[in-house]
């Protein structure tokens, strides 16, 4: 029976791709093993093999094809003995089967919740922009707005280099410094052994030595074999020499949860990392705020820990096309204006306040949504000023609930305006729990948008 | 005390001989005058002493040009006195006065000089071997002919940084040299307890690092061992590796009795093995100095010493609002 070859998902987080080249034709006799298309993820172009025998009966997907949704059908594949009128046989069958096959086969990214398809909500309001009213914007992703923060702060300063794992030859793990070795060559763009204590330290003493390094782990989860030289080298030792020298350099790659990815590649360090004196902490959303942090945390004298997110890297923001684009730390950013209640959220946070902020304005409650952006320095005086218009406070963030931003939020929004809560502010965080990987289990370790309203309307008495 | 094994005659001035002479005076002096004001409870915490290891730090000074990095551990007094830096300063840091080195909130592990490209001090053993081979990193990058010496020692050795160190630094030929500086002990541990190789230098010799032994007792050996190690290194032959065979007279730090070891074995060391009286009976037999001139120089050490543990005494304690400084740059 004639059988659908399907868009492959080749990597955790991927949900679409771009069917780049066939490397058969209709007609063709493939045996299980052959390349039969060069498929385009966001990280990389992997070659995609036949898994089964058969003739290619029909090519569904025109190559240079993009947003090819992950599990859609791009060709059949005839048995030996069927002829073309078995294509659309099995064409027409999938389509009335579509919807019970994705209920049965969650490995597929639409299931995943980290990933939702929605773009977030427009800016509403931002109260203090980084940017003039007039400037012009480009639609970038992520990926691409760190990229070029630091091939701009580079080109500006000899000092910058970038070392880590993967990120000169095969242009970085997640792709995030593709193109920079071609620019900045072998001296400043440095693959290293997989090493992270070793590296780490050799950064730091290069920092001390005047350079500014910018260390890439390919996860915030190796760094956990480096986390002595980032809090006992790199953070404090400017105070322990008397301000006589420290470290500037920065320390990024991604952080948190990816999808089903496991308990050791899945964890949010936002919280312990904020907890260091001596580091600052960033951990933006959009793609404007990566560009302009990182181009911040670059320029910084003191070691920056800068909190990136998989899933985020291939989302498309508003950037503006400036020259010089750069956002002050301890700056928070109002996203949406609200009288009802205060949402406070950081990274990948955000989209769960800003979607839930959406869905309860339908229901005519008004959220003011707030991205801290850094989490040292954290903007306390916009959380208070917003809390004492709204009188209410949820806390938004995926990491574990002991010790969380959230926690540390509600204190002091107990110390500086206690007299005008209405409710007790609620933390909305990851599950106790190392992270598991069944699909099932992994969304509900996660941060839901529903859990997002139930707390805003637990909040309002709603 | 008398050392039996008399020093065969080295190609040295009689100048260069008083330097090292006087070098490692100074620093067995300071050692004493820090172990005094522990004992009197002025300098406080964890104070490691470098009485004994004398040779190592001042026979590789000797062969360091101006520019060129060091960075040790936490028994880091005599390195610094070695490199220039001042006893007033240090003495302070000790005491924890505001005219100390890091104003007082470093400590005895915790100093460091830009000016004199001392780059620490460092707690966590073996963590300043990449941070050396960071520095050695920056030189390499900046193309300066600089080069790093990082000291760690025989308990640091067996810390899995140092060879990822190792394999990097001998990778990107970085013009560090690895200075092993192994006084037998760490901490209680006797090496034969802890290290599975008694050559620890031949450690490199995987990651295609070349490595010697060296008495460390004999600063003219150290300094001989240094020249051709700095020369290595400064040439572009990447890292170097120096296991310098010392021994510390007293405890790991002023709180360790030493049980692990008998007093006959220190007193022997000291006897037969110390550094400073080995050089002194080079001067004084070989006609470079009489008793007197060497007097003249214990005296000067004597002084030096003393002001500086006035100084530590009565040089303030820090303002509390340093508490708040130096924490952001």
């Amino acid at each position: 029976m004639a059988t659908e070859i399907l868009m492959p998902a080749l990597s955790p987080t991927m949900e679409e791709g771009t069917l780049a080249k066939w490397l058969v034709k209709e007609g063709d006799i493939v045996s299980s093993g052959d390349i039969i298309a060069e498929i385009e993820t966001d990280k990389a172009t992997m070659e995609f093999e036949a898994v089964d025998e058969g003739t290619i009966g029909k090519l569904l997907i025109a190559e240079g094809t993009e947003g090819v949704k992950v599990n859609s059908p791009i060709a059949v594949l005839l048995e030996d003995g069927e002829d073309a009128s078995a294509v659309d046989a099995v064409s027409s069958s999938a389509a009335a089967d579509d919807a019970g096959e994705k209920a049965v086969a969650p490995a597929a990214a639409p299931a995943d919740p980290a990933t939702p398809a929605a773009v977030p909500a427009p800016v509403v309001s931002n109260a203090s922009p980084d940017w003039p009213a007039d400037t012009p914007m480009k639609q970038q992703t992520v990926r691409e707005a760190l990229r070029d923060a630091m091939a701009e702060e580079m080109r500006r300063d000899d000092a910058v280099y970038l070392i880590g794992e993967e990120v000169a030859e095969y242009q970085g793990a997640y792709k995030v410094s593709q193109g920079l070795l071609d620019e900045f060559g072998s001296r400043r763009v440095i693959d290293t052994p997989i090493t992270e204590h070793g590296f780490a330290g050799i950064a730091t003493g290069s920092a001390f030595a005047g350079l500014r390094p910018i260390v890439e782990f390919m996860t915030f989860n190796f760094a956990m074999q480096a986390i002595d030289h980032i809090i006992n080298s790199a953070a404090k030792t400017l105070y322990m020499s008397g301000g006589q020298m420290g470290a500037p350099m920065v320390f990024r790659g991604p952080n948190g949860a990816a999808a089903r990815v496991g308990a050791q590649h899945s964890q949010d360090y936002a919280a312990w990392y904020a907890q260091v004196p001596g580091l600052k902490v960033v951990m933006p959303y959009s793609a404007a705020d990566a560009k302009g942090l990182m181009k911040t945390a670059i320029r910084d004298n003191n070691p920056v820990i800068f909190l990136e997110n998989e899933i985020l890297y291939g989302r498309s923001f508003d950037v503006p096309a400036m020259d010089d684009f750069t956002i002050p730390f301890g700056k928070a950013r109002v996203w949406r204006e609200g009288s009802d209640v205060t949402i406070v959220s950081f990274g990948i946070g955000m989209q769960y306040a800003l979607e839930a902020a959406e869905k309860l304005e339908a229901e005519g409650i008004s959220a003011e949504v707030i991205d801290l952006r850094t989490l040292r320095p954290i903007d306390y005086d916009t959380v208070i000023a917003s809390v004492m218009k709204t009188n209410r406070c949820v806390t938004v963030e995926e990491g574990w609930p002991v010790g969380s931003i959230g926690n540390h939020l509600s204190a002091t929004i107990m110390e500086r305006a206690f007299d005008y809560l209405d409710a007790p502010v609620l933390n909305c965080t990851g599950k106790d729990v190392p992270m598991p990987y069944a699909a099932n289990l992994e969304r509900h370790a996660l941060i839901t948008t529903d859990e997002v309203i139930a707390a805003v309307k637990h909040v309002t008495y709603r | 005390m008398a050392a039996k094994k008399a020093v065969a005659k080295p190609n040295v001035s009689t100048e260069e001989l008083k330097t090292y002479y006087r070098d490692m005076l100074l620093i067995r002096r300071f050692e004493e005058k820090a172990g005094q004001l522990y004992g009197m409870g002025l300098i406080g915490g964890f104070c490691h002493l470098y009485i004994g290891q004398e040779a190592v730090v001042v026979g590789l000074e000797a062969v360091a040009e101006e520019g060129d990095k060091r960075i040790t551990s936490y028994r880091d007094h005599g390195h610094m006195l070695a490199c220039g830096m001042d006893a007033n300063g240090v003495m302070a840091e000790l005491t924890g006065r505001e005219g100390g080195y890091s104003k007082g909130k470093g400590g005895s592990m915790h100093m460091f000089s830009k000016e004199k490209h001392f780059y620490g001090g460092h707690g966590i053993v073996g963590a300043q071997v990449p941070l050396g081979a960071g520095l050695a990193f920056a030189d390499k990058y900046l193309d300066n002919g600089r080069v790093t010496f990082t000291y760690f020692g025989d308990g640091a050795a067996n810390q899995g940084q140092v060879y990822e160190t190792f394999n990097m630094a001998a990778l990107w030929s970085l013009p560090v040299v690895f200075v092993i500086e192994n006084n037998q002990y760490a901490m209680g541990t006797a090496q034969a307890r802890s290290t599975s190789t008694e050559d620890i230098h031949t450690r490199g010799k995987p990651f295609g690092i070349p490595g010697e032994a060296v008495d460390g007792m004999d600063v003219l050996a150290v300094k001989a061992a240094g020249a051709k190690a700095v020369a290595h290194c400064r040439s572009g032959k990447g890292p170097y590796i120096l296991e310098i065979k010392t021994y510390r007279y007293r405890g790991h730090s002023m709180s360790d009795p030493a049980k692990y070891r008998t007093r006959e074995e220190v007193q022997k060391m000291r006897d037969e093995r110390d550094p400073i009286e080995n050089v002194r009976i080079m001067l004084v037999e070989g006609g470079h100095a009489s008793e007197d001139d060497l007097k003249a120089i214990d005296k000067q050490i004597k002084e030096i010493v003393n002001a500086s543990a006035e100084f530590a005494k009565t040089s303030p304690e820090p303002a509390l609002d340093e508490l708040w400084t130096d924490i952001y740059a």
